[in-house]
């Protein structure tokens, strides 16, 4: 029971950092109609970029709370340069220039940072367990993870369900020619959504940091997993997204920690050591496939 | 636009042309390619395999056997394809003598034929070692300075039988490589398997789930092969759950010189097996990781120590042949007696052109200057032949 | 014909026809051996990219898992030639045989879905098979598995270099026959039109559906082919030919040589390689040591390519965008 427990709390953490990157990925997508590959570049440069503010502040809370504002920045520079021209234009472009700009960050990131990788250790106030339940210990550090997931989550909700902005990004995500008619500054509005986009996977970026390891390409692996959630949410639905991770990241625990010991049940011992780690790394892609083929639009998309 | 378009492919059709048609010079070098990563995120093991490759040239004097010699790199990409295409490139454009490096087995096996059958090249692996060329694919031109796969956590399987651990709990990537591992702990270790793990690779970011199990299993030991950044998230997220100081970890080729800036006091005391640590005492050690890290301000890896070695090697065969490398037969009969000071110290090759080496227990350390490192504790292992050998055509 | 070799774009377009139809001879004549292993790879790749153009230019049908046929056609072969069956009769039948299955499978699944979520699809299903690519130990995981080349009882040898090329270049010239035909019969004008308005095909009477999933299943026949030919040259196959990747690769392929046209990828495909092949030397000649970075140029071009130069290489030669 306490083991059982232990782990969909491992689940519900890994959902909730999914959810970090996916929130901004589905925002871009609904609103500006943009595939953003460059997406999982805005994390690893938050988690670079965190690297060095937390360097010069010698506190983790200081330094992230100084790297938000520049990956903000750079997220609008993003946006001016190129995102922005791409909106009008077909997925395939988008897909183009936007891996373009992932072969262009990674090298950046050798050139000033070197190839090597960097480390940012957990703050220290936080790097202890802490017993969820007598003698089972959670990392602090991952608790604070989920903390910060949630409130963001909540965060969104709010400003989706009960503000201006999120009254037009929800029409946009709708309609998009409807809010150009409401006369709204769209412009403005497109490079709010895509800055808030890169801070959200900027915050994804420098939260993971500690528990895994700043490096090149970092966002290229986790990318995809976001884009398998967004679709499984829905494009363009925040609280798809919301829940498509959540399940991603139940679906990711079962398949690590209780496939091997369900295949025994009815395979030999050795065939189910094997045949369980290759379907639990297909696992993600079999539900989406699955749900796809189900709903075409995902589980909250918008019926064609 | 257009004319500037045309403009770049002419000067590049011309620039390719150009770079396979120099005129040979007057005493030409003899010429050695490298393989190894040098971009994206394990470029950081090309670079130390590089600075090690230039170090040995620099030991050298530039000269082999009294000409001088050149090295041509060529970047894999972390790629098969890649590397096999940069391979042909170097035998056919380059028409170098001696093909070394490779890290990665996949890179190695696509670009195994292209060299050694179709391009008739000596090609000396620098780092990977994958079971089935030391076995039926084994070639005449194909040396190691290096290993295979299972051999490392034979050794460290081995030590951990004759310390009277009890029970193991086995982590791998699951990739091939990281199934070889597990095989080699199982071939030595013959306590206790209380469970076994492959991990998602190279895509896994978190190991909740599983460090979540080896609490409730409550092995005597973890066994680890984590190599690069995988290793460093594991040793952080093993520190964080807790167990560091509960259940004792030991690894193989997931703590170097590479990841232990980044692993820090992290790594402290974790024990692991290897065929090179950087204190073992013979001269030639002593002078590659002096004069190494004078130059770099860093102790080298693994990964350098071996391709140290295969220039060496090269070298020797060379220095032998008074500089006429044109013989291949005669080179190889040279390069087989191992004629060099190895920085692991001597060793002999096998049939299948592995080496017959010993294995050693480190420990991961702080050095007199504060700096991370590992030293030798235990020798685990000595004159160690590599369990496919027999399965070798060649006798 | 012949009215064709006076625009600029005819001229280069023959030219280009007949340097890659005697490439063996060049190569030989100028002593440039790796010059043809390059031409050989451009020619592989061209067929797998004229296939995807098929869905993708034609169809608009933007698949994510084309280098998935790659996987397939070259493990078909590679397990085959694993258990002894050497023989290419059999071999490539069975490979192409298995790409068209594959492909009307997940064709039948995937083509319910539009846009970004065909994107997707198409992606799991590539990464499916990616996967248990890398978990197939008895024929080397993802360490990938050495073969020997199909023999066709000594009718041509793949091994000899110049042959294999031909035998690529013919299976090119095949493929582009065969697309050329479709995208002008009564079929490719319905997948052309769907591209543009599929409510309007539909509503004209057409099953839509059934269409796209022919072209869908076409396109992966020739991918298949396209992964027989690869997993010849190399005497070895790897998931990693089927990585995600590589299916990237062959989408910019298409998309710089100028989607739905004839030519359009192999012109994108001559073009790809020969800025991977001359942008790190070219770098280097700048200053030693910049050729590593070549992908800090390579990537901002592609995003001028894909903001500037819509319709690719081909509308730059003169073409307009269909």
């Amino acid at each position: 029971m306490d083991y059982l427990l232990l782990q969909m709390l491992n689940g519900v953490q890994l959902g909730l950092l999914m959810f970090l990157l996916a929130a901004g990925l589905t925002l871009t997508f609904g609103i500006m109609d943009l595939v953003n590959l460059a997406h999982g570049s805005l994390y690893m440069m938050g988690a670079y970029i965190a690297w060095t503010t937390i360097g010069w502040t010698d506190s983790f809370v200081l330094g992230a709370l100084l790297a938000l504002p520049v990956i903000f920045l750079l997220g609008l520079v993003v946006e001016a340069v190129v995102a922005r021209r791409l909106y009008v234009r077909n997925h395939l472009d988008q897909v183009l220039a936007t891996f373009g700009l992932i072969l262009f960050f990674n090298e950046l990131v050798r050139v000033i940072w070197g190839p090597a990788g960097k480390s940012i250790a957990v703050p220290t106030f936080l790097n202890h367990t802490v017993e969820i339940l007598p003698g089972v210990p959670y990392p602090a550090y991952r608790f604070a993870i989920i903390v910060v997931g949630a409130v963001v989550a909540v965060l969104l909700a709010w400003l989706v369900a009960r503000t201006r902005i999120g009254m037009l990004i929800r029409a946009g995500a709708s309609n998009r020619r409807m809010i150009g008619a409401l006369g709204v500054n769209i412009e403005l509005l497109f490079s709010l959504v895509f800055g808030l986009g890169a801070v959200f996977a900027g915050l994804a970026g420098l939260m993971a940091a500690p528990i895994t390891s700043v490096k090149i390409g970092m966002g290229d692996d986790i990318l995809i997993l976001a884009f398998v959630i967004i679709v499984i949410g829905g494009i363009g639905s925040i609280k798809g997204a919301f829940i498509a991770a959540m399940v991603v990241g139940q679906i990711d625990i079962v398949g690590r920690a209780f496939l091997p010991d369900l295949l025994k049940t009815f395979l030999s011992a050795s065939a189910a050591s094997s045949a369980a780690p290759a379907i639990s790394q297909v696992l993600v892609y079999i539900v989406m496939a699955g749900v796809l083929v189900w709903r075409p639009t995902g589980l909250f998309g918008q019926r064609q | 636009m257009k004319s500037k378009l045309f403009g770049t492919a002419t000067i590049a059709a011309l620039a390719t042309i150009a770079a396979g048609s120099l005129p040979a010079v007057a005493q030409s070098p003899i010429k050695i390619g490298f393989v190894s990563t040098f971009s994206g995120p394990q470029a950081a093991i090309g670079e130390d395999m590089r600075r090690s490759v230039e170090l040995a040239k620099e030991h050298l004097g530039g000269k082999m056997g009294g000409r001088p010699f050149e090295i041509v790199y060529e970047d894999d990409q972390f790629k098969p394809d890649v590397g096999k295409q940069k391979s042909e490139k170097l035998v056919q454009q380059d028409k170098v003598n001696f093909i070394a490096g490779y890290i990665w087995s996949n890179v190695l096996l696509a670009s195994l034929k292209p060299v050694t059958d179709e391009g008739d090249t000596i090609l000396i692996s620098a780092n990977a070692g994958p079971s089935q060329i030391a076995g039926e694919l084994c070639n005449k031109n194909f040396f190691s300075t290096s290993w295979v796969n299972d051999q490392t956590p034979m050794a460290m399987g081995e030590y951990l039988q004759s310390k009277g651990v009890k029970s193991l709990y086995l982590m791998a990537g699951n990739y091939a490589a990281g199934k070889d591992m597990l095989a080699g702990v199982k071939r030595t270790f013959k306590g206790q398997i209380v469970g076994e793990d492959l991990t998602k690779w190279p895509d896994q970011l978190d190991f909740s789930a599983e460090l979540a199990k080896i609490r409730a299993a409550k092995p005597d030991g973890i066994f680890i092969f984590y190599p690069g950044a995988h290793g460093v998230q594991f040793l952080t997220q093993y520190a964080q759950a807790g167990l560091k100081g509960q259940i004792p970890l030991y690894q193989v080729f997931s703590i170097d010189a590479i990841t232990l800036p980044l692993q820090k006091d992290l790594a402290l005391g974790t024990l692991g097996a290897q065929e090179w640590v950087n204190d073992l005492p013979n001269d030639a050690n002593k002078k590659y990781v002096a004069d190494f890290k004078k130059k770099h301000g860093v102790y080298p890896s693994y990964y350098g120590a071996q391709s140290y070695d295969a220039i060496m090697l090269i070298a020797s065969a060379a220095e032998a042949l008074k500089g006429d490398v044109s013989d291949k037969s005669k080179v190889r009969a040279e390069m087989k007696k191992a004629n060099f000071k190895s920085v692991r110290g001597d060793f002999k090759y096998n049939t299948n052109q592995f080496p017959i080496q010993n294995f050693y227990i480190q420990e991961a350390v702080k050095d007199p200057e504060g700096m991370m490192t590992v030293k030798t504790i235990a020798t685990a292992m000595k004159d160690a032949k590599d369990p496919f050998y027999e399965k070798c055509s060649m006798k | 014909m012949i009215a064709a070799l006076r625009t600029p774009r005819g001229l280069l377009t023959a030219l280009i026809l007949l340097v890659l139809a005697v490439l063996p001879l060049l190569t030989q004549a100028f002593d440039q051996r790796y010059l043809l292993s390059v031409g050989t790879r451009i020619v592989i790749w061209s067929i797998a990219a004229v296939s995807l153009n098929m869905i993708l230019g034609y169809g608009g049908l933007v698949s994510f898992g084309h280098a998935v046929f790659f996987g397939i056609g070259g493990y078909a072969v590679g397990i085959l030639s694993a258990h002894g069956v050497s023989s290419g009769w059999i071999q490539w039948p069975v490979a192409l045989a298995v790409a068209t299955l594959w492909a009307a499978l997940i064709g039948a699944l995937s083509l319910r879905t539009r846009g970004l979520y065909f994107i997707m699809i198409t992606l799991a299903f590539a990464q499916l098979v990616y996967y248990v690519g890398g978990g197939l130990e008895a024929y080397g995981g993802d360490d990938g598995l050495n073969i020997s080349r199909s023999r066709f009882s000594g009718l041509i040898d793949l091994r000899d270099k110049p042959s294999f090329y031909w035998l690529c270049f013919a299976a090119l010239c095949g493929t582009l026959w065969f697309c050329g035909r479709f995208a002008n019969s009564r079929f490719g004008y319905v997948i052309r039109g769907a591209k543009s308005n599929d409510l309007r095909m539909m509503a004209l009477g057409f099953p839509v559906f059934r269409y796209r999933l022919a072209a869908f299943t076409i396109s992966g026949a020739f991918g298949g082919l396209a992964g027989i030919l690869l997993a010849n040259e190399g005497a070895y196959v790897s998931p990693a030919m089927m990585s995600w990747v590589k299916s990237g690769d062959l989408i910019v392929i298409v998309v710089l040589g100028g989607m739905g046209t004839l030519l359009g990828p192999l012109f994108g495909a001559i073009a790809f390689f020969a800025l991977e092949e001359s942008l790190p030397p070219l770098l280097d000649l700048l200053r030693k040591g910049w050729g590593e970075y070549w992908q800090i140029v390579f990537g901002p071009l592609l995003v001028l390519i894909a903001l500037y130069a819509r319709g690719g290489i081909d509308s730059l030669l003169g073409r307009r965008a269909p």
